[in-house]
């Protein structure tokens, strides 16, 4: 099976014999200390090479204003779990990261959701909630937004909104927080200033993950927060497992000391900027005209949006007979949109393997739209009318002609497991 | 006795297959059997070969496992197996062959047109789609001929929703069928050994009909069993559900899904290998007649089929 549904980075390119000098030097020298239980909050060395990586982003963060976390996705749930009561509002993008929904979710958290667009959330829809939500007397616990290449959607943040965002979260006193798994595996276009250095880390809780660009099997994240709430972040993060992995963090250490990590970074920023490209000729060729997408500027995840009456967890059944995988839309959305769009990995695979699973899809794609056409009588200029997305709906992709992709970034990975959801 | 637990596989319904399977694994433990749990793949035959059981216990749901192909293995291997044989799994898993079958024997099923994909692309099949939904009426039942459990079973409840339900369907399979609606309460009959247990009676709590999750999800759907039906009712019932398991040649076990609406019951379709999850019917029908879940998969694998010489696959 082509597995189009993932959000694994590649780490086949990683260099194993620096993997092995690393950790052959950590066994002769720390070996004791490496095996042992480390500080709660993360070891000095560790944030100063996570200093490093938000200094490549324009942040420079006070080290205190650093905890180390098993993963990102700890971070995300360390943070709910320190803000959120039953019942709470929480705001997020729709689509949004389905594990996000699902910790957000265990902590029964109200979640609202605002719509995205080509640039991003809609702020101006987050300004109509806030006061909504405002002159029903509630207050969100925060705003949680991935800004640059976002999962699912692929879209970055423009300029614009993420000042006006950061103004939002001030004016209502509300925080943010700013997940940001991608930022630097951009392949093109100029980088955009992060919330957090926006903000200058008054209202934004900044979550960082060294999964995307060394290693998502070592689980080390980190959040900057302002003291307040870190403390409070840290005494939930004891009470989950003490410490991140000591031995993690000593491989980090030794990593980063050999100096070669933005090298590295810039050889994955070249492999996936080929195959995001791959997959976009891919997808100009074999998928039908009534379809469209986004043009991701970088992450690991392209968004594609099918005539309104394909539903992508039924297609997913066709397309797993062909022996290809994607995710379908709906998962990143609360109220049953996005049933007609696709998550698309394109880290994962290789070039040729892109195509070949675009080409599958695409083939699967075309029969239903030509099976719908003949029991239908319906011209296809019709058809592209029809499918275009409803006003507020801002994931809608344009049209193919349009070429722009959409990305969806993801923590976790693996084999897709398809979620039918007929009636009976 | 060291007995083969056939799971998973790459049918859309693995996640159920592997739920029942654990809880047969279980149970076989209990019963001092020794179980062997394959996750059918590439390997099946091999794996087969090395682990030698002397019985097979298939707790696959959906095509390969419960449409005959393992059974066919199963044969050309020797190996006994549990559940029906090769031509009753394939007639139930077609839920068109069945309703002929069904319906040639005089027992009733729900008026239907069934179509593959090909009919539509080369035969101009969507011209007839106006006559047929005059005949069958609306709302109208979409699915796909040999999907199990409901997936991509669509309602239409007018004409503007038929072309899309269609599509659906064809998701799922190259051949669909379009079926009259009958409005009533919906009925489980299981069935052991040719013997009808207590019938279950699935009343949808949210929604106005069942999905895939809520069939497996504690909670969505309220089962009341034994259904509460009078003596006559439910003999009546039990019978129809006997008599179709007959008619499309099971044995050892299989659950009879029937609707029973103003006009009597009527039969939908027929699971060779049901569910065997702790949200399952089967199991609870089995409960309702005192038998617990290990005497269950005790009974069945007691009459695992043995392969007569005369059903011989393999020339001689």
């Amino acid at each position: 099976v082509i597995s189009l549904a993932g959000g694994l980075p590649d780490t086949s390119t990683f260099p194993s014999e620096s993997f092995a000098a690393q950790m052959t030097r950590i066994a002769h020298e720390s070996s004791a200390e490496a095996l042992q239980y480390g500080p709660t909050e993360g070891f000095k060395e560790t944030k100063e090479c996570i200093l490093q990586v938000m200094a490549a982003e324009a942040m420079a963060p006070d080290p205190d204003d650093l905890i180390v976390t098993t993963g990102g996705q700890q971070a995300i749930d360390l943070i709910t779990k320190t803000l959120v009561n039953p019942g709470d509002p929480v705001i997020a993008e729709a689509p949004t990261y389905p594990g996000a929904v699902a910790t957000f979710c265990s902590y029964e958290a109200d979640v609202h959701q605002v719509s995205t667009d080509d640039d991003g959330m809609r702020v101006d829809e987050l300004e109509e909630l806030l006061a909504g939500l405002a002159t029903a007397g509630r207050r969100p616990k925060f705003i949680y937004s991935v800004p640059s290449f976002q999962n699912p959607a692929g879209v970055t943040l423009s300029r614009e909104r993420r000042r006006r965002l950061v103004e939002l979260a001030r004016e209502h006193e509300v925080l943010i927080v700013e997940d940001n798994p991608y930022g630097l595996l951009r392949y093109e276009g100029d980088p955009e200033p992060t919330l957090y250095s926006l903000d200058g880390g008054d209202y934004v809780l900044y979550l960082g993950t060294f999964s995307k660009i060394l290693s998502p099997g070592i689980r080390i994240g980190w959040v900057a927060a302002p003291p307040p709430v870190l403390e409070k972040i840290g005494l939930g993060k004891q009470a989950a497992d003490l410490c991140t992995s000591t031995l993690s963090q000593y491989f980090v250490r030794e990593y980063f000391a050999e100096g070669r990590w933005p090298g590295y970074i810039a050889d994955l920023v070249e492999i996936y900027r080929a195959r995001r490209d791959a997959m976009l000729d891919a997808l100009d060729g074999h998928f039908p005209e009534q379809s469209a997408w986004i043009r991701p500027e970088g992450g690991l995840f392209l968004w594609a949006t099918l005539p309104h009456y394909i539903d992508t967890t039924d297609l997913l059944a066709k397309a797993l007979r062909e022996n290809v995988a994607f995710v379908p839309g709906s998962a990143a959305y609360l109220d049953g949109r996005g049933g007609s769009s696709m998550r698309l990995n394109f880290s994962a695979s290789g070039e040729e393997e892109l195509h070949e699973g675009i080409r599958r899809i695409g083939q699967v794609v075309s029969e239903q739209v030509a099976l719908y056409e003949t029991i239908t009588g319906e011209h296809r200029t019709a058809d592209v009318e029809r499918q275009l997305p409803a006003p507020g709906d801002a994931r809608a992709p344009r049209t193919r002609s349009g070429g722009a992709t959409r990305d969806v970034p993801e923590e976790a990975g693996g084999d897709v497991i398809p979620i039918p959801r007929r009636r009976e | 006795m060291r007995v083969a637990v056939l799971k998973g596989g790459r049918s859309l319904e693995r996640v159920v297959s592997l739920r029942s399977a654990a809880r047969v694994e279980d149970a076989l433990g209990e019963l001092g059997q020794e179980a062997v749990g394959i996750d059918v793949g590439r390997d099946l035959v091999n794996r087969l070969r090395v682990e030698r059981p002397e019985v097979v216990f298939i707790a696959l749901h959906g095509p390969g496992g419960e449409d005959g192909t393992v059974q066919e293995l199963l044969e050309i291997l020797d190996l006994p197996y549990t559940g029906p044989g090769v031509a009753a799994c394939a007639l139930c898993m077609d839920k068109v062959a069945a309703k002929h079958e069904i319906r040639a024997a005089g027992l009733p099923t729900p008026d239907w047109a069934a179509f593959n994909a090909t009919a539509f692309r080369e035969l101009g099949a969507g011209d007839t789609l106006k006559e047929i939904e005059e005949r069958l009426g609306f709302p109208l039942v979409i699915k796909p001929a040999s999907q199990g459990s409901s997936l991509g079973v669509e309602f239409a409840s007018s004409r503007d929703e038929v072309p899309e339900a269609l599509v659906a369907a064809f998701s799922y399979d190259d051949r669909v069928l379009l079926e009259r609606y009958v409005k009533g309460r919906e009925l489980a009959v299981s069935i052991l050994d040719g013997e009808a247990l207590p019938i279950v009676e699935a009343i949808p709590r949210e929604e106005d009909f069942f999905n895939f999750e809520a069939r497996y999800e504690i909670g969505r759907t309220e089962y009341v069993c034994p259904a509460e039906l009078g003596e006559a009712e439910t003999q009546r019932v039990q019978e129809l559900a006997t008599r179709t398991y007959e008619t499309l040649g099971c044995t050892g076990f299989a659950r009879v899904d029937l609707m029973l609406g103003d006009d009597g019951p009527q039969v939908l379709e027929v699971n060779a290998i049901p569910g065997l999850t702790d949200t399952s019917l089967f199991p609870m029908a089995a409960e309702a007649a005192g038998i617990d879940f290990t005497r269950l998969v005790e009974r069945i694998l007691a009459s695992a089929r043995e392969r007569p010489a005369s059903e011989a696959t393999l020339p001689a």
